[in-house]
């Protein structure tokens, strides 16, 4: 590489032969699968040849590996100048603070003034930017999540992926109890999600129980099986305590499958009864929401009350989360994660740490299961499968493990993108499967890898990745 | 008995295609530490390359089976491994001592990659192969309806499976590569210090894991016939819970785990219910973990206080 | 007040395979002393401690803690973290065990968990902040500041345990294993690592922890100078066996000692314990 930086010459030749090497190799993987399909154009056995395919994928390789590489050789340079610029624009930025707010403010107006119909949008991003610069990310967050339903009530799309955006962001958290704060891996925790809805799909379907009476009874079912899957892995450490956990997710699911007496097997479970608003059912009739509060009807009444129906929930999440860690249990989980041996030093019971740890986490698992089935009104245990599992878990680690808001922007990131890409339906699989693959590269540790103490004595200083254990259980 | 001798025949064949796959689950988890998520779906690529390969044969006229299986297996173990070192290379080699989850999450996402790049590539629709290797052998006939077979697949699957158990075990003790890989399975830090070249090593070690899973990808394909993009998923996990079960680290706990978990699997579906037959394997595996939380052939856990 | 010792130990047994690491080891810890257990690398010393504070369960023998209400203990048998959760015996360890991604202060309120615990109605009442529970919190991190200021550490409250120099952090784990309110503190090398000046720091916060609080204290040291100035009873052990006892005059001239200390080199309990996967 020393070599590679004295002239431009033997830049352009080492990037070549880079780039030669990688289009080889590329030929290698690609030839078979991508050069040939299976099956001939009468649908019968043998193969199509695809040589134009295997070519240009081959070719974009070879280019664009050529150009990463001549980044890559220029990487001292690229870099100073791209900190430079950087520098430069947060100078300018604090130099002129006000006048950029001005001039936002400004653009917000004009833009109203040629769009008077998308005033709400712009309201909406105007006062999260504004409660942003004044009370910081957390409250930013908090303002458009409340605002969301009013900027784009028009638009059912976004709002319906705004709600499972908030499904994610509230399992997430529930997970981070579990592997963030007491360092438990848990590759299964879509069964607690599962056992949330189909208790209330189930309960709520055979004795006509409302929404609100299911809610309590599915997360304590949900905490039962988290107990239950505590118990075995007691004793069980870092991988073990993954195909443990992802054993006992997979079983969940198979008996979902074939226990048909009682779930119905494969084809699910229907007509769940949808939520109402404390008892007024969301539909056109006399009784309804619209015609109660004097309204017309509007199916999108129903999706607004579902939306803060999950902020609530994920909020109650959040603050739960964020109390428990100030108290004796939650410290212990910290400390289990850190240490399990010092723990046990100091007489706190491992065993009973752990076993609240899976049974709260499990817990709002299990609500968000049971908002997921008031939602869909339909579940099977084709919801609840593996790849569920391993991306609330990717949430919470790309999230940062233990930071509340880094959970929060990993789920809204990851599962908006994933659901506004859904016309590519297998290309977007690919891709968010490369995206977990750069943000671990690039973050190991997540977004947000700092933890906040839980106490302080004189000033509350944020603790840096490096001292944080992420636990070996 | 005749009934259960021939489930035991049944089983073996399974097992040795998961204690394959196992072996590479394994050998990556004793050097570096970390769940290779991506390996399941090596396998499935490898039988996919597999078919391909097949149809390419068939398409040139060479249908006489003892020579297209030779080439078959030495072009999907050229290029399945050639899959292993990839995914070495882009998503672990990065983050090689980095956090304990980053790479596992890395593996996942690798794993969604290969399903999805398949899918994309082959279609989403099952894949199926006529049968090649024909052909059974009545061992046992009592003259009752119960009689005891073994067919030329099974043979093929279990003599496979004991060769490359050997030539492996061969290289893993007896070869300056397997002396390698065993420096790094002891202290990866040390073996670099020591000259071993540990990036080398350890691509040798995922080519190798991917090769044995390219040819448990062969005998699926030629036992069962039928393959889709899917496959890599369930047999992974299979074959992870093999690695586990066996002690996980261990090369004869992978292959020992292999075929317990294709004995419970056919027993089960034998005796009690093909529905729960992964729900039997799994909870063997808890029930195991319970009482020796390393596993069969593992290593106890040393905990210094 | 009882006149029993803290802590006795009877014909205490560790076996790990082929190995006996402790050999039918007797010796009593009187109250409100400072014990020492001293003996060359390899001859059993962090083995009793483990058996004590029962991460390891002995093979035979007994070990008994007696409180000074007169309420006895057999710690043989109980696990872990009953033994501090209800005999109060603290420990600290050889390998310093800190929770390194938590500040100094969160340590030592992880250590006062189960009285917390009960304040926090098992988290019911801690969940809507009671104020029964905020007392008792306000009363945890008084203590807590209590013995930061004991160890020198005020200064460093807010800092994550893995950020401190070494000897803070070997003080550090002091105070947090003191912030369990033990009868009996049990130190495996405490002054390991310290510099001199350090050293005799640890000698003053030892002392005072004898003299101001009712902790009885246990201590394997290496540094001679630690064991000989503040301790008032030494036990010497050599593979696994009592080879003497008595006061650090005594020890100090008794040959039997001298050539333990001269004639032996091997680290065989290691690595034997090592061996049995222990």
């Amino acid at each position: 590489m020393s070599a590679a930086r004295t002239g431009n010459a033997s830049v352009v030749s080492h990037a070549l032969k880079d780039a030669l090497v990688a289009a080889i190799v590329a030929f290698g993987l690609f030839v078979l699968l991508l050069g040939f399909l299976i099956g001939d154009a009468r649908g019968g056995m043998g193969l199509t040849k695809r040589p134009l395919l295997l070519a240009s994928v081959v070719g974009i390789v070879f280019v664009g590996r050529f150009l990463i590489s001549l980044l890559y050789y220029n990487a001292p340079a690229l870099r100073v100048a791209l900190a430079q610029a950087w520098a430069a624009t947060l100078d300018f930025a604090r130099q002129y603070k006000t006048a950029l707010v001005l001039l936002v403010v400004a653009a917000a107006i004009g833009w109203i003034v040629f769009a008077p119909a998308q005033w709400p949008l712009v309201v909406m991003l105007l006062a999260t930017l504004l409660v942003g610069i004044t009370l910081g990310f957390s409250a930013a967050f908090l303002a458009f999540a409340i605002l969301f339903p009013v900027a784009f009530y028009d638009n059912p799309y976004y709002l319906g992926i705004a709600i499972i955006v908030l499904t994610y962001v509230m399992l997430g958290w529930g997970l981070n109890i579990v592997v963030g704060l007491a360092g438990l891996l848990d590759l299964g925790y879509v069964a607690f999600y599962a056992v949330g809805a189909y208790s209330y799909a189930i309960i709520a379907q055979t004795y006509g129980w409302s929404f609100w009476a299911c809610l309590p009874l599915a997360g304590l079912f949900a905490a039962f099986f988290g107990i239950l899957l505590g118990f075995p892995v007691l004793r069980l450490r870092g991988d073990y305590l993954a195909i443990v956990t992802l054993a006992f997710g997979e079983i969940v699911r198979i008996v979902l499958l074939n226990w048909v007496s009682f779930t119905n097997g494969p084809n699910g479970i229907g007509s769940i009864p949808r939520a109402s608003f404390f008892g007024i059912p969301f539909n056109a009739e006399d009784n309804g929401f619209a015609a109660t509060f004097g309204l017309s009807f509007d199916p999108t009444h129903r999706t607004v009350f579902l939306f803060y129906l999950i902020l609530v929930l994920a909020l109650i999440t959040n603050w739960v989360t964020l109390r428990l860690r100030k108290l004796p249990v939650g410290r212990a989980w910290e400390a289990l994660r850190e240490d399990e041996i010092a723990v046990r030093s100091l007489g706190i019971n491992p065993t009973n740490t752990k076993l609240t740890a899976f049974a709260i986490g499990a817990m709002f698992g299990g609500f968000a299961g049971a908002f997921f089935a008031t939602r869909q009104g339909f579940i099977s245990p084709d919801s609840f499968t593996f790849p569920e599992s391993a991306l609330i878990l990717a949430i919470v680690v790309l999230g940062g493990m233990g930071s509340q808001i880094g959970v929060a922007i990993a789920a809204t990131v990851m599962t908006a993108s994933f659901e506004l890409f859904r016309e590519f339906e297998q290309f977007r699989l690919v891709i968010f499967g490369f995206a977990m693959v750069g943000i671990m590269v690039w973050r190991p540790r997540g977004l947000i890898s700092t933890r906040e103490p839980t106490a302080y004595l004189k000033e509350r200083k944020t603790i840096s990745v490096e001292h944080v254990a992420e636990g070996r259980g | 008995m005749e009934y259960f001798l021939q489930q035991l025949i049944n089983g073996l064949a399974l097992g040795s295609i998961y204690g394959l796959v196992a072996i590479g689950y394994t050998m990556v988890y004793g050097i570096i530490g970390m769940i290779n998520f991506a390996h399941g779906d090596i396998f499935m690529v490898g039988a996919f390359i597999a078919l391909i390969a097949f149809l390419i044969l068939i398409a040139i006229g060479i249908t006489a089976v003892p020579l297209a299986l030779f080439l078959v297996l030495l072009i999907a173990m050229l290029l399945t491994s050639l899959y292993g070192w990839a995914v070495e290379r882009i998503a672990y080699r990065p983050l090689r001592g980095s956090f304990r989850l980053a790479p596992l999450i890395s593996a996942i996402g690798m794993s969604i990659v290969l399903q999805n790049y398949v899918q994309l590539a082959q279609g989403a629709r099952v894949k199926t192969l006529p049968p090649l290797v024909t052909g059974v052998h009545t061992l046992l006939d009592l003259g009752n309806r119960f009689v005891v077979q073994i067919s030329n697949i099974q043979i093929l699957i279990i003599v496979t499976t004991l060769a490359l158990m050997t030539g492996f075990s061969w290289l893993v003790s007896s070869t300056s590569l397997g002396r390698d890989m065993r420096a790094c399975e002891q202290d990866l830090k040390m073996a670099a210090l020591l000259g071993v070249d540990t990036n080398r090593t350890i691509s040798l070690t995922f080519l190798i894991g991917a090769a044995l899973a390219s040819v448990a990808g062969i005998m699926y394909l030629l036992y069962y016939g039928v393959i889709d993009f899917h496959i890599g998923f369930v047999a992974g996990v299979k074959a992870f819970t093999a690695a586990v079960l066996g002690g996980i680290g261990s090369l004869p706990g992978a292959m020992l785990g292999g075929l317990l978990i294709g004995l419970i699997e056919t027993y089960w579906s034998a005796y009690f219910s093909v529905q729960y037959k992964d729900v039997a394997a799994f909870s063997i595996l808890i029930i195991v973990l319970i009482f020796m939380p390393t596993g069969i052939l593992g290593r106890p856990e040393v905990e210094k206080v | 007040m009882t006149n029993e010792p803290i802590l006795s130990l009877n014909a205490l047994t560790m076996r790990f395979g082929g190995l006996l690491a402790v050999d039918g080891l007797s010796f009593d810890a009187k109250r409100g002393d400072i014990t020492a257990l001293i003996g060359p690398n390899g001859a059993g010393k962090t083995t009793v401690f483990n058996c004590i504070t029962g991460f390891y369960e002995p093979t035979s023998g007994s070990i008994r803690v007696t409180h000074d209400d007169g309420k006895a203990f057999a710690l043989e048998k109980l696990p872990d973290f009953r033994i501090a959760q209800r005999v109060h015996v603290a420990r600290t360890f050889q390998n310093i065990r800190l929770f390194a991604g938590m500040t100094a202060l969160e340590n030592l309120l992880v250590a006062q968990h189960n009285r917390l615990m009960r304040a926090s109605g098992y988290t019911v009442f801690g969940l809507f902040g009671l104020p029964g529970y905020r007392a008792a919190e306000r009363e945890a991190v008084d203590l807590a500041r209590y013995w930061l200021e004991k160890t020198q550490l005020t200064d460093r409250a807010d800092d994550p345990a893995g950020s401190l120099p070494y000897g803070a952090q070997r003080r550090l784990e002091i105070a947090r294993a003191m912030c369990t309110r033990p009868v009996l503190l049990c130190l495996d090398e405490p002054a390991a690592g310290l510099n001199p000046r350090e050293s005799d720091e640890l000698n003053v916060l030892l002392r005072s922890i004898k003299h101001d609080t009712k902790t009885s204290l246990l201590l394997i040291e290496h540094d001679m100078n630690v064991v000989m100035e503040i301790s008032d009873h030494v036990v010497v052990l050599d593979h696994g066996k009592k080879i003497s006892e008595g006061t650090p005059e005594f020890i100090r001239n008794d040959p039997k000692v001298i050539a333990a200390y001269l004639g032996v080199d091997e680290d065989a309990v290691e690595e034997a314990e090592a061996e049995a996967g222990l």
